[in-house]
């Protein structure tokens, strides 16, 4: 089974090296769209500096609901797909396999690109460590959880803006807790209830949505 | 053999067509009456509240379509685990059947909270932990709906949404958890509008007869719907 | 409740337009969905 894991991983990694452009885009949209706040409220210090929170998590959101996309549509294009599902491997292993590449590629460089936009909205220093540890809770639970999403819509007409109407609603509890734990620290508070349940929330969503992927592309391919 | 129960007697689509009109027809007649008993209790028996004045009467629909928006969801989730589960055609139809009903009184208990918040704290929408779950609750109903029209073939539909209507039922306490934790974090001492006057028994005689009544009427418009699906798919 | 004729019914102590704004959205949502089935299974029956 972790050889299973470790070649499907490889593979993907790879392929996502390959095709550079669109895991850079997905991260460039996380960018422009934090920088879009500001010129559309004001750039008043601190006004920016309360939202700022709430803006990267949303940034972060959108970001990793776009390139959800990704995950499952080249596979299943080329057949791929329908080997893996008739393969030796449990599903479940391998779409966990699939998700942890594609956070990789998408989650783990949010949690590296926030600090700076944490600068643009002058987001005390000593806040960038909360930030960075709640997106690296968040955004593994917002790939697993949207993995669920692509897997469904698979091939579906309308899919992007579909898939954004079924995951959206999903999010917004590690929204609330990603977002709030920044808050509570911002606020002079300890930000160690929200931290644990981001915490809670991975576990519960790695140990049940790579059931639930396997699942949703059973339903979809067959 | 006739000994055992027929359990799946009823699952069979065909069979299950005539009873459904039956069923559909006395719901009906039960939710006029039930309406017509709550609508008097609310109006012409419930006393004037002493804080709210005339406005409290909003409750007896906002509230009753409030817990139909909330009970409807568990209950397409559970024909959707059923269907998923047994692959009875039929579960998922009933399943589908239910969210527009489900989506409407999530939309008439927006609303009805919405004209209820305006004279009561001044303000059309609160982003009060109640209403933004139902919020929440109405983009679950529609994302079901619009991944079942986004695919053509009917089993597909029904499985996807069955497993759509499962993953959502799970998120349903996690999401109203979050956000009762977010309104406290940001409204602080703020009132929530759901904090209802206190109950003469009248009002809530009032407020359980018009739940009954959306429950029958509920009952009868999935049964309806279901008939129509059925009638379609042959 | 102190019934204080039919125009008091209506005002509804000045909160008139906001319960029966509410009363009438409800209904009205209802009976669109009544007529849609309605038209549903007269199309499925037809």
């Amino acid at each position: 089974m972790i050889a299973a894991v470790c070649c499907i991983l490889r593979r993907d990694l790879l392929l996502s090296l390959r095709r550079r452009s669109d895991v850079a885009t997905a991260l460039l949209f996380f960018v422009i769209v934090a920088s879009l706040f500001p010129l559309g409220i004001g750039a008043e210090p601190n006004l920016l500096r309360s939202i700022a929170p709430g803006v990267i998590w949303v940034a972060a959101l959108l970001s990793s609901m776009l390139s959800l996309g990704r995950l499952f549509a080249a596979d299943h294009a080329d057949g791929t797909l329908e080997q893996m599902l008739l393969g030796a491997a449990p599903l479940g292993v391998v779409a966990a396999a699939k998700v942890l590449a594609h956070w990789l590629v998408s989650g783990l460089p949010l949690v590296v690109i926030a600090p700076l936009i944490a600068l643009q909205y002058d987001l005390p220093a000593p806040l960038f460590g909360v930030l960075a540890l709640s997106l690296l809770l968040g955004t593994p639970v917002l790939s697993l959880v949207g993995a669920i999403g692509a897997a469904l819509t698979l091939g579906v007409r309308g899919g992007g803006v579909l898939l954004s109407l079924l995951v959206l609603p999903l999010y917004v509890p590690v929204l609330i807790f990603g977002a709030g734990s920044v808050d509570m620290a911002a606020a002079g508070l300890t930000p160690q209830g929200q931290l644990e349940l981001l915490a809670a929330l991975l576990l519960v969503s790695a140990a049940l949505a790579p059931w639930a992927i396997g699942a949703a592309l059973r339903i979809s391919t067959e | 053999m006739s000994a055992t129960i027929k359990w799946f007697w009823y699952a069979s689509p065909q069979t299950f067509l005539p009873l459904a009109g039956t069923m559909a027809r006395a719901c009906w007649a039960g939710a006029a009456l039930l309406a017509l008993a709550g609508l008097y209790v609310g109006f012409f028996v419930a006393p004037t509240d002493a804080q709210q004045g005339e406005a409290y009467r909003i409750i007896f629909i906002h509230v009753p379509a409030a817990w139909m928006s909330m009970f409807l969801y568990l209950v397409m989730a559970g024909w959707a685990a059923l269907g998923l589960a047994f692959h009875t055609r039929l579960s998922s139809m009933m399943a589908s059947a239910l969210a527009p009903t489900g989506a409407l009184f999530t939309f008439i208990a927006l609303w009805t909270g919405a004209l209820w918040g305006r004279p009561t704290w001044g303000t059309y929408w609160v982003w009060d932990a109640r209403l933004t779950s139902e919020l929440i609750l109405l983009f679950l109903y529609l994302g079901f709906m619009a991944l079942q029209a986004a695919i053509d073939d009917p089993r597909r539909a029904d499985r996807a949404g069955a497993l759509l209507a499962i993953v959502g039922a799970v998120n349903v306490p996690i999401i109203y958890y979050s956000v009762q934790w977010w309104n406290t974090l940001h409204q602080g001492a703020s009132v929530s509008l759901a904090k209802a006057p206190s109950m003469a028994a009248a009002m809530f005689a009032g407020m359980i007869l018009m739940a009954l009544a959306f429950w029958c009427y509920s009952i009868a418009a999935a049964l309806t719907r279901v008939r129509c699906i059925i009638l379609e798919r042959r | 409740m102190s019934w204080g004729g039919w125009s008091g019914f209506w005002a509804m102590g000045g909160y008139g337009l906001y319960v029966w704004g509410a009363y009438a959205v409800t209904f009205g949502a209802l009976a669109l969905e009544i007529l849609s089935l309605v038209k549903r299974s007269h199309e499925t029956k037809a």
